[in-house]
């Protein structure tokens, strides 16, 4: 068994101990990297040295009590950015770019001495529900290598479903965190919009943007989570809110918990393998003391219309940066500044980031404002409006993460509007800005995982956390390991 | 064929913060090429603008000194277009709800008073510098970038020439009353972009606009201007039609010059800014920031016409700068007499000033200082001519007049019982002048009081000089 | 329905250049995903408010205290293609005119 396997709280009491080292963690991680990765292509970049001496400087100076977080792997998605380490956003055109500073989220968990691990494979601009957008390569599902981890942020989920570190962050602007957890069969948590920090993470939709957790077990995002929430100066955006420790919520029962199982969630579109877990699911909140009850969303049928106007809108305009003059990609045989913009950006993007970028040019072009940008606008209005009236005497809302499990490599790359309708059941919770996880499910009959999508009041991960951690005792889904079969090896 | 004038004027005026508008890095002028910025400013990946306090506080200000109606929600938005002096690609600015609306300024020309109405004004961050080098590249500088701004659109109620010069100059005092920015068009702190467009009179649609751009100075706006005015009238007389472009007006030629013909509109692409929540602008703050609204160069025009007998024209160049009035106004509370201190600062002061290019608070000349002097001239201690050589002490080197004074020995000399003897002696030894003045020769009289000057180191009080003369001469 | 002009106009706006065979994919493709974002016209949208962000916060300002990051202008400039002097140099613009403020 991986050292890596066990929760965080073992691995926190033997590193006081001294029973075990930060290094060996490392190792262990760069061990698993070395093993699985030429087949996963979860990282872009590896930062085995740094990630080694920070290991060892750590061992020296001892680990104690209070540092719950201390010594333990992490990985960072590549659109977080890192101060002196490749930062590409999945993209050709940063593929050359250093930052010179360190994502909040970074700081703050460097801070409490966890260790980057290297940067985790992505949808090019986290535009994608497969990681097969990224520049560099597709990412592979640990599960069945022949599929996809799901995305954007597949490199996360593949890394930490592998076991090649121990948690991962991710971002998640309609379902980029969600999604892969569940084909990766993780616990992974998008909070609360303005819950965490966005400074430094590379813009795509920004009023929909957050960044979040993976880990295998519910717990051990609990921590992470803790660590990084909090009022950041750099982003107004961010709330005030108070942060609980959300390790509390852990182990509390969820007698007379009031889950809203929405009929949208269960409708046409949803593989009937997925619907029948996700049911049983729900039998076991309902074992545990939850009240079900059967609640209409009927906004959410306008959910990917209305997030596709809106978030490439919002993209269009932030990648407009990428320039070809301060950093990134410039093209070569430039003769004029004209030239600069346009092929440094022709070539450095593809073609679902070009897609987005027309797709929300268009919107917000003279004469189409208002029939899309901010027609959209008003229609997520309504959703959030469903949301909180459903959310208004109800604990949590409850179903499936995705309509189906991991698909094949390749299998839809060439139909964006198929791949689009991935997200129905995700993007409504960054519509509405609410917190929303994906919880292990079990599998289907092909052995992939499931994942069962809870989602909270506004502020409210603590009922995630109690909710999501109650299943998990009851089921241990996480025990079941995966296969990585399939594949060319 | 007989027109009438419509001009359209927008002003951008930096606002005088210690940091730029979305980003805490320093403003500065004139400092090394991309020292003041940071990675907001440079557009990084992964950056987020944060909205200075102090920027809207300035602008509100703003706002009300031109009488407008403060936007209580507002949000801020994305103006898109790419440019290498815009780094995001995208300029953070107020489109959909901007700061306030409907302001207006009262502006005085030949007599005639008239109000000019504001459409709108709004805050948002400045774009750096782009220079265009002959090698065939440019040169980026974004130490300007996110400098805070200010536009301020006038409605089209200006209706010539001189009436845009005569906004202009109201618009640059009143803002510099408020201090919210120095409003200095030669150091940049104040643009001006203008659009005018004349149509026959009477005809109830305005003309076809052009863009006037590159003024440096409120001169060439009205130049530009009148030149324009012409030359449209010229086209249309001749048939033609004025076409929607940009010129520039040329100092040398005093013309205006094509820039470029516009095609079609520019599509910005405005949506609210995502990364800033929205604001309610709050009552308590809007009536904080009046309350702490400096009185207005005109209201202080009147009263030191009406209330301190100053000359109109003299009280119209103390209010030209807050700086000036707040001095004048400093020195005459110490106690001075208003018409002296307005006399000294209109006539040496200012002269000091342009002979060595500083602005008043620039130099040691203090208010207290300034009147000490006065009440020093007041009271008999020194001359008139001594004061000069007292004033050029204390405005190069700070001295305190009355001191100085009194250590250099200048204090004039009144006491009859000194200047009598002295008088007398004079008059013993110049018995030909006495001869002279009872024949009429006034002449006699000036050469006396020269003598008398002469041999009392010019200290003499020549008032009690001549009354204590005129009586000894009368005696003889 | 989206013409092959508008996706090409789009693309200019956006600062892309398309190959015929883009223009062509892109023209069915975007077509396709308008075709759905225009379900949005079915929705009652009377005298509902725009969402344009979902944060709860409100007249969130900063204090205007320069801060320094420590970060040097030769770390801003290290990811820059080509400088000089401090300067970031970038090949000539055909000037298409204004410099807006």
């Amino acid at each position: 068994m991986s050292l890596l396997d066990k929760d965080l709280e073992t691995l926190h009491q033997e590193l006081v101990a001294g029973d075990i080292k930060a290094t060996d963690l490392v190792e262990q991680s760069l061990d698993t990297i070395e093993q699985r990765d030429p087949q996963l292509n979860a990282f872009i970049t590896v930062n085995a040295q740094q990630a080694l001496a920070d290991a060892v400087a750590l061992d020296e100076k001892g680990i104690k009590a209070e540092d719950k977080l201390a010594g333990i792997p992490i990985a960072y998605k590549d659109n977080i950015v890192t101060k002196n380490i490749l930062t590409t956003a999945g993209s050709k055109i940063l593929n050359n770019f250093e930052p010179v500073y360190d994502a909040t989220v970074v700081e703050k968990l460097s801070q409490a001495g966890m260790i980057n691990l290297g940067k985790t494979n992505m949808d090019e601009f986290a535009m994608g529900s497969s990681t097969e957008s990224s520049y560099f390569k597709p990412t592979h599902n640990p599960w069945d290598l022949d599929r996809v981890p799901g995305g954007s942020s597949g490199g996360s989920a593949a890394a930490v479903a592998a076991g090649e570190v121990f948690a991962a962050l991710g971002s998640d602007t309609g379902g980029s965190i969600r999604q892969p957890s569940a084909y990766n069969g993780i616990f992974g948590i998008k909070p609360t919009y303005g819950r965490v920090s966005r400074w430094g993470l590379i813009a795509f939709g920004s009023s929909f943007d957050q960044i979040g957790v993976m880990t295998k077990r519910v717990k051990d995002s609990a921590y992470i989570l803790t660590a990084m929430s909090g009022k950041d100066a750099k982003d107004s955006t961010s709330s005030k809110q108070e942060v609980p420790d959300f390790t509390k919520f852990v182990g509390q029962d969820i007698k007379g918990l009031r889950v809203a199982v929405p009929d949208e969630f269960f409708g046409d579109g949803i593989d009937e393998e997925v619907k029948t877990q996700v049911e049983k699911g729900l039998k076991v909140l309902e074992d545990l003391g939850a009240v079900i009850d059967h609640v209409q969303l009927p906004y959410t049928k306008y959910a990917v219309p209305a997030y596709y106007v809106l978030a490439s809108s919002e993209a269009s305009s932030n990648l407009q940066r990428f320039d070809g003059i301060r950093y990134g990609y410039r093209a070569e045989d430039v003769k004029n500044l004209e030239d600069v913009y346009i092929k440094s950006r022709s070539e450095g993007f593809g073609s679902e980031v070009k897609r987005r970028i027309m797709l929300g040019t268009f919107a917000l072009s003279a004469g189409f404002y208002d029939a899309y940008f901010n027609k959209a606008a008003k229609v997520r209005t309504l959703i959030k409006q469903d949301y909180e009236r459903v959310l208004a005497d109800h604990d949590l809302i409850v179903g499936p993460t995705s309509p189906d499990t991991a698909f094949k490599i390749g299998a839809i790359v060439s139909d964006p509007l198929k791949l689009y309708y991935k997200d129905i059941l995700t993007i409504s919770s960054n519509m509405a800005g609410v917190p929303s996880a994906s919880v292990p499910a079990g599998f289907d009959s092909k052995g992939l995982p499931v994942g069962m999508q809870m989602v909270a009041k506004r502020f409210d991960e603590g009922t995630i956390f109690k909710a999501a951690a109650a299943f998990e005792a009851a089921t241990k889904y996480y025990e079941v390991k995966p296969s990585f079969k399939g594949g060319a090896r | 064929m007989n027109f009438e004038t419509t001009i359209g004027l927008e002003v951008h005026v930096e606002l005088k913060t210690k940091t730029k508008m979305f980003s805490p890095s320093p403003v500065t002028y004139g400092a090394e090429p991309n020292t003041s910025t940071n990675v907001i400013d440079f557009g990084f990946p992964g950056v987020l603008p944060t909205v200075n306090r102090e920027a809207y506080r300035l602008g509100l200000m703003v706002a009300l000194a031109l009488h407008a109606d403060i936007t209580k929600y507002t949000h801020f938005d994305r103006k898109n277009y790419f440019y290498p002096d815009n780094p995001k690609a995208y300029q953070i600015t107020q489109a959909e709800e901007p700061l306030a609306t409907n302001g207006w300024l009262e502006i005085e020309v030949n007599g005639v008073k008239k109000k000019i109405g504001i459409e709108e004004m709004h805050v948002e961050e400045d774009a750096g510098k782009n220079t265009h080098g002959d090698d065939g590249y440019s040169y980026v500088d974004l130490n300007r970038q996110g400098t805070p701004l200010i536009e301020i659109v006038s409605k089209p109620d200006i209706a010539s020439p001189d009436e845009a010069y005569a906004y202009l100059e109201q618009l640059r005092k009143t803002i510099q009353f408020t201090g919210a920015s120095d409003v200095k068009m030669e150091e940049g702190s104040m643009r001006v972009d203008t659009n005018i467009s004349i149509s026959p009179i009477g005809s109830d649609k305005l003309g076809q606009k052009a863009e006037l751009k590159n003024l440096n100075s409120f001169n060439h706006v009205r130049l530009g201007l009148a030149y324009e005015e012409k030359r449209q009238a010229q086209v249309i007389m001749a048939g033609g039609s004025v076409r929607p472009e940009t010129r520039r007006f040329d100092e040398a030629s005093g013309e205006t010059i094509l820039m470029r013909v516009k095609e079609g509109k520019d599509d910005y692409r405005y949506f609210p800014e995502p990364d800033l929540p929205a604001f309610e602008i709050e009552d308590d703050w809007i009536n904080e920031i009046q309350s702490e609204i400096p009185e207005m160069p005109d209201k202080r025009r009147s009263r030191y016409i009406n209330e301190l007998g100053i000359p109109e024209y003299d009280a119209g160049v103390l209010t030209q700068t807050k700086e000036m009035s707040d001095f004048f106004e400093a020195t005459i509370a110490d106690g001075a007499n208003a018409k002296l201190a307005s006399n000294w600062l209109m006539g040496e002061v200012s002269a000091y000033l342009n002979a060595n290019k500083l602005d008043l608070l620039a130099t040691k000349l203090t208010p207290v200082n300034l009147s000490t002097m006065i009440k020093l001239i007041q009271d008999g201690t020194i001359s008139s001519k001594i004061a000069k050589k007292v004033f050029q002490e204390t405005i190069k080197n700070g001295s305190e007049p009355k001191a100085w004074v009194e250590q250099k020995g200048l204090v004039q000399e009144s006491n009859p019982e000194v200047l009598t003897p002295i008088i007398t002696g004079i008059l013993d030894a110049n018995e030909q002048s006495i001869i002279d003045f009872k024949n009429g020769k006034d002449r006699a009289v000036g050469y006396l009081i020269g003598q008398i000057m002469k041999q009392t180191h010019g200290q003499a009080n020549p008032k009690v000089v001549n009354k204590i003369l005129m009586a000894e001469l009368n005696k003889r | 329905m989206i013409s092959k002009n508008d996706v090409t106009h789009v693309a200019n706006l956006a600062r892309l250049s398309l190959s015929q065979d883009e223009i062509d994919r892109f023209t069915s493709q975007l077509d396709q995903i308008i075709a759905m974002e225009d379900e949005l016209s079915h929705v009652e949208t009377e005298g509902v408010k725009p969402t344009t962000h979902i944060t709860d916060e409100v007249n969130v300002f900063r204090n205007d205290v320069v801060v320094n990051d420590g970060i040097t202008r030769e770390d801003l400039l290290s990811n820059v293609p080509e400088t000089k002097d401090g300067l970031i140099k970038v090949p000539s613009i055909i000037d298409k005119g204004e410099t807006d403020a």
